[in-house]
């Protein structure tokens, strides 16, 4: 997907941190030596983020670099360096399908044509009612549990046509479908059952 | 087979609590302080002793890497870093061990910092792992309140601080020195060397670079000794390891199996076997997307460390296992690995920044078959003027894939170049 900033038109004029961010980015600044606060740049572009409905106004960036005593442009730089800072708006449910060749191996292209046929919509695309956007990524590091997309913060994972068009289904009804593997295992242990560390299946 | 007794990663599925009660039912944290109480020299010995290699895709020694660091402070602050971006394609491991037991790496980082003197560690987690921040930042302020990290560090008289750092989606990022441009809060763009990072790292100051498995095998190193671990495996490639087993397999999985074990057996113990059987394999990626694929020929004998497959013109690499079946398009499957190397490059180096994107568009061709027979040895040339020419390896990283596969099935490649060519009506 192309990464190109929204137009002016879309750009607030302004962006604060709400009292209880301002906070959390002193602790994060507080975790960098003195003069060192540059280093917290990547944290609050996310912090920024999550508050601005998942994407990344140029005033969050100016915001940002003015708390870390940075020069605009060396944001910038960073915003548009890392994929995961969204520099335009995007869906409320923000699906991101992993076609990279673990996952395409194990049936990427079907989970791509769900998302499409479910949504009616393109990869790079976002529904009319601005409730899905639907990209295709890089390899997520769940490889053993391909195939998988991520929405927002949550994997889903060991899926098939169904099961993907299932899990969007549940979203658009604003209910929480189960996140990690759709298939019924536990996390990464065959499906089958585990065949070592049998003994270490309870809580002790 | 490697007996449960002597697996380290007793909670690698997440059946048991992850948190701090759990850690020490299973033995983490247990009294860290002897361990401590050994000196930085006996540990960075002992790790030296038991073989360790690092489990990132090098395999640097990790006890000699540790003894970099300068031995006498200059009073100013050194660092341990690790590496938990975790994005070579087919590799989950790391993500596995932070979420489940996040303990035995915090416990790691107190551990190696203390051999490498260094006064904090930094743990950059690649970002899409939110989940598993999360559980690693809970885990950390559990040994902060428990006084096992911070000040007095398991009542050691060491003052140690861990932090968790968190990326924003970059795989350049888990090149080392990427990662440091990164956590000073750069584009994540690799420095050249020297100078080294254990001289120049973070801030200017020394700096020691990890992978999280390599932290997180040594606090049970320590406890269970340099023998026991050198006593697995096979020379130069000792210990137990993590494998992530992905592709035609009927049950994909991660496993902690013993180190040298044959690639056959590891995939029919655990993973179900090959899907269609054995005889249904028709090459598989043995250490992530990086290294060069194998033949089932190969395959069917070769044992999993990183002297037996860097014998093969593989490698370990993340120990990350692809498999693919007959039904597999290995053209397409390269393919889309091009693809991943030319999204993923930095920009930085003219070889890869053109290399990749060029490289791409050719295996493209080749997919399809429109192409010229000839184009093959171009784009092996190409990948050649790629491959050294760059600061880091990510250009090696985009050239081997090819190489592999043109080492072992260029047959393949041309025969459908040339039933295109055969279908396409004769020019007028």
């Amino acid at each position: 997907m192309k990464r190109v900033p929204a137009p002016d038109d879309q750009q607030p004029d302004s962006f604060a941190f709400t009292a209880e961010n301002a906070a959390k980015a002193e602790q994060i600044i507080a975790k960098y030596p003195p003069r060192r606060q540059a280093s917290a740049v990547m944290p609050l572009l996310d912090l920024a983020q999550r508050q601005h409905k998942n994407w990344l106004p140029r005033a969050a960036m100016n915001t940002v670099a003015e708390m870390l005593d940075m020069p605009r442009i060396r944001v910038y730089e960073v915003a548009t360096f890392y994929t995961m800072y969204n520099l335009a708006p995007v869906g409320e449910h923000f699906v991101q399908i992993c076609t990279t060749t673990p996952c395409w191996l194990r049936g990427s292209d079907d989970v791509v044509s769900a998302c499409k046929n479910k949504l009616g919509i393109d990869l790079g695309e976002t529904t009319a009612d601005g409730k899905f956007t639907v990209i295709e990524v890089e390899c997520l590091g769940a490889c053993v549990n391909a195939p998988m997309m991520q929405v927002n913060d949550d994997y889903f994972e060991d899926l098939t046509a169904d099961s993907t068009a299932a899990v969007l289904d549940a979203l658009a009804r604003g209910d929480k479908p189960k996140v990690g593997p759709q298939g019924g295992r536990h996390t990464t242990e065959p499906s089958g059952g585990p065949t070592t560390l049998t003994d270490f299946m309870g809580d002790g | 087979m490697l007996r449960d007794e002597d697996r380290i990663f007793t909670n690698l599925y997440g059946f048991q609590d992850w948190g701090l009660d759990g850690a020490r039912k299973r033995g983490d944290w247990d009294n860290t302080k002897a361990i401590l109480d050994k000196g930085p020299d006996a540990i960075v010995d002992e790790i030296k002793a038991s073989g360790l290699r690092g489990r990132g895709g090098a395999g640097f020694p990790t006890g000699l890497k540790w003894s970099f660091m300068p031995k006498e402070s200059d009073g100013k602050p050194t660092y341990l870093v690790v590496n938990a971006d975790e994005g070579e394609p087919g590799t989950c491991k790391d993500r596995e061990l932070m979420r489940h037991d996040p303990h035995k790496l915090v416990e790691g980082c107190l551990i190696a910092g203390f051999a490498m003197r260094a006064s904090a560690a930094y743990i950059y987690i690649r970002g899409e792992f939110f989940i598993e921040a999360n559980n690693l930042e809970a885990a950390v302020q559990q040994a902060y309140d428990a006084g096992l990290i911070g000040p007095d560090a398991c009542g050691s008289g060491y003052s140690f601080d861990v932090f968790v750092h968190r990326g924003a989606g970059a795989y350049i990022c888990g090149e080392e020195t990427a990662l440091i441009e990164s956590l000073e809060g750069k584009k994540g763009q690799p420095r050249l060397k020297p100078p080294f990072p254990a001289g120049v790292g973070v801030w200017g100051r020394p700096t020691t670079v990890n992978n999280v498995e390599s932290i997180a095998v040594s606090p049970t190193i320590m406890r269970r000794g340099a023998n026991w671990f050198s006593g697995l495996g096979r020379e130069n490639n000792t210990g137990t390891k993590v494998f992530c087993i992905s592709g035609h397999v009927e049950q994909p999985c991660n496993v902690e199996e013993e180190m040298s074990i044959p690639l056959r057996e590891l995939i029919e113990k655990h993973a179900g076997g090959v899907r269609g059987g054995w005889d249904n394999l028709l090459a598989i990626i043995p250490g992530g997307s990086s290294v060069r694929m194998l033949p089932k020929s190969i395959c069917d004998t070769v044992l999993m460390d990183f002297d037996s497959l860097a014998a093969e013109k593989s490698g370990l690499g993340t120990a990350a296992v692809i498999v693919m079946d007959k039904s597999t398009d290995l053209v397409r499957a390269i393919a889309r690995l091009s693809k991943f190397y030319a999204h993923e490059s930095c920009g930085q180096c003219t070889p890869c920044r053109e290399g990749t994107g060029w490289m791409w568009r050719i295996m493209e061709r080749l997919v399809t078959g429109e192409a010229d027979v000839a184009e093959i040895d171009m784009l092996l040339e190409v990948s050649t003027q790629i491959e050294g020419h760059t600061i880091c390896a990510l250009g090696d990283a985009a050239a081997w894939p090819i190489q592999g596969l043109m080492r072992h099935f260029r047959p393949m490649v041309e025969e459908r170049i040339m039933d295109r060519k055969n279908k396409q009506p004769a020019a007028a």
